[in-house]
């Protein structure tokens, strides 16, 4: 199979090259471009990059999952019961809501590494290539897709020895875990077009965990929002992570409504509609 | 200066190939700053041709636009016959590009990075892994290939660096200040490279400060300042266009360099250049008999000289020439930094 591509075309070689440079003629027997790859053939070999970058740079991972377990330990064991009654009645209502919170702020960490490879001239050589101009940021997704399928899993199972239990059984945590990664598409835009607007990683992260940190605790993830003051409960009603929380324990429990569902889908939905052709705007313009 | 003379600097061209690139006009503005302000370029296939000036004269600015990765405000060209603001795609099909700062992906190894850009291309399986490791051994990177490029050598990161920029033959390879930043060895190894490739029938578009880089390397060099084409031709006709001689003269007194400098520029019109060394001046004179007249007048006003000498201007001559009509108009000079 490998025969067929013509990898090396032996006809011209150079042969008036002085000593020092022979090391380097192999290179200069001209290599001809194979047909052109698919757009799916480019987005995968960009989400091999993202692979690659869980293997080099498995310290990412730790990152990742440290925070939402030290969360899910802490409220658990030292709020869990003064909100909720019971350990195991907070689990039941939190759990979920630690999924979302996950989810979301993995995305500052693909804005974070988009910053770091523009800043580097990465990206100028994929912009020099004949190549779908979306397929960089189809790989970043592929990488983030696998962080929150990893991340929602390592918390799940953490869930599931202290006693959580999903009562819409696999088919529930199969479609919560969809509607997950359907939020994590939808807010990874926002840090996409923050990693392609600001140049400096930090300044990615501490942006995006200051607009971030108001969304996540001002909504129903940690506590019932009926004992807040009706200015901040019609905030958090309204807010998105809110809906999407809602949406998510509905699945787990099997208690979801189609309206629920849809609510919490206007957020990444509206979020990829304005923000993936603005991404593709902004990618050109530089 | 549109008509190559047939000497050893312009290699004889096939009047049948089309141009690797031809530019006309291209503006391409930040803000308030024109970075690239009108500039006309045609460069011969197979040739190397090398974009002169200082930092911020606006080369880095042009070659982006040839390598489209930013669009121009005004003007037009074809690269490789393809137009680069219609057919982008067909453009980025043809060249090949190594930025001024490292295009890698440091936390992953060097053949990794090779085998991204080899799928990028179109290679499938097994290729891409072959096409990575042929290049590596031809770049001498074997021993390496398994190695974060966060570990590399600089000169190691440069040739992986031109290597990425070669999985497929590119038609014109931009490299954009390749040898800024390392070492002799190194650079001489990105020099035989740079040749080769040449030989190979890569035309090579590289950017440089360094006037002896653009001197040995490329067979025409285009002097850029201030976003604008101040001059081009082979290094030998910009030196000719300078002055048919440079008088250069060495003070015995440092004190009185200013006077002999005002000596001079009366004597022979134009603008006399200081040296780096100090007590030395350097001026365009057109014949032995100004040059004589000038030393007369110098002599004349008691300023003793140890040493003087009419020859050929060096090419950092011609540069600085060449900036300082600028600054006589009253604009500020780019300096070479």
């Amino acid at each position: 199979m490998t025969e067929s591509t013509p990898l090396l075309e032996p006809a011209v070689r150079s042969t008036s090259v002085p000593g020092p440079v022979a090391r380097s003629t192999p290179v200069l027997e001209p290599v001809t471009r194979p047909p052109p790859p698919s757009a799916a053939s480019n987005a995968l070999a960009f989400g091999w990059r993202a692979v690659l970058k869980f293997k080099h740079l498995p310290e990412q991972l730790f990152d990742l999952v440290m925070t939402p377990i030290m969360f899910t330990l802490l409220f658990t064991f030292v709020f869990g019961g003064a909100l909720a009654g019971s350990i195991g009645g907070y689990l039941q209502y939190f759990l979920p809501g630690i999924l979302v919170q996950t989810v979301v702020f993995n995305a500052v960490y693909s804005g974070m590494g988009l910053s770091t490879d523009l800043g580097k001239g990465l990206f100028d050589r994929f912009r020099s290539l004949p190549i779908w101009p979306l397929a960089p940021f189809a790989g970043l997704m592929v990488g983030d897709v696998l962080r929150h399928l990893i991340a929602g899993a390592i918390i799940l199972a953490i869930g599931l020895l202290l006693g959580y239990r999903p009562e819409a059984g696999v088919p529930g945590v199969v479609a919560g875990f969809a509607l997950l990664l359907v939020i994590g598409f939808g807010v990874g835009w926002v840090f996409i077009v923050l990693g392609l607007l600001i140049r400096t990683p930090t300044a990615v992260m501490t942006l995006g965990f200051g607009f971030l940190f108001p969304l996540v605790f001002a909504s129903n993830i940690m506590v019932d929002p009926a004992t807040m003051p009706g200015w901040l409960r019609t905030f958090v009603d309204v807010n998105p992570v809110s809906l999407m929380t809602t949406a998510l324990r509905g699945l787990l429990a099997g208690t979801v409504t189609v309206a629920q569902i849809a609510l919490a889908l206007a957020a990444p939905v509206l979020l990829t509609v304005v923000l993936a052709p603005l991404t593709l705007w902004l990618y050109r313009r530089r | 200066m549109t008509i190559l003379a047939p000497s050893a600097d312009s290699p004889a061209l096939d009047p049948r190939s089309a141009a690797a690139i031809r530019a006309r006009g291209l503006v391409k503005r930040f803000g308030d700053v024109c970075a690239v302000d009108g500039i006309d370029l045609d460069v011969p296939r197979g040739m190397i041709f090398a974009l002169l000036g200082p930092n911020g004269a606006g080369k880095t600015t042009l070659m982006r636009l040839l390598a489209t990765l930013t669009r121009p405000d005004a003007g037009s060209a074809t690269v490789m016959g393809h137009d680069l603001v219609a057919a982008p795609q067909a453009v980025r099909g043809a060249i090949a590009m190594t930025g001024q700062f490292a295009s890698l992906d440091e936390d992953l190894t060097g053949r990794e990075n090779l085998v991204l850009l080899a799928r990028l291309w179109g290679f499938r399986g097994r290729a891409a892994k072959d096409r990575a490791d042929s290049l590596l051994a031809a770049f001498d990177l074997s021993d390496a290939a398994g190695r974060q490029v966060k570990n590399y050598s600089g000169g190691m990161r440069r040739r992986l660096d031109i290597a990425a920029s070669l999985l497929v033959t590119p038609g014109i390879l931009f490299l954009d200040e390749p040898t800024t930043g390392l070492d002799p060895g190194a650079r001489q190894g990105v020099w035989r490279l740079i040749r080769a490739l040449a030989e190979a029938g890569v035309t090579v578009l590289l950017t440089t400060q360094y006037l002896d880089e653009a001197d040995q390397l490329a067979a025409r060099i285009a002097v850029i300042d201030h976003g604008k084409k101040i001059a081009e031709g082979t290094s030998r006709e910009l030196k000719a266009a300078t002055g048919s001689g440079f008088l250069h003269v060495a003070l015995a007194d440092n004190d009185r360099i200013d006077e002999a400098a005002r000596l001079l520029e009366g004597a022979l019109g134009g603008k006399a250049q200081h040296s780096a060394e100090g007590a030395a001046l350097s001026i365009v004179a057109r014949s032995g008999g100004d040059a004589n007249a000038a030393i007369g007048a110098l002599l004349a006003a008691g300023i003793e000289l140890t040493d003087f000498s009419m020859g050929r201007p060096s090419l950092e001559e011609v540069f600085f020439a060449l900036t300082g009509r600028r600054e006589q108009e009253g604009e500020e000079a780019g300096g070479a930094a």
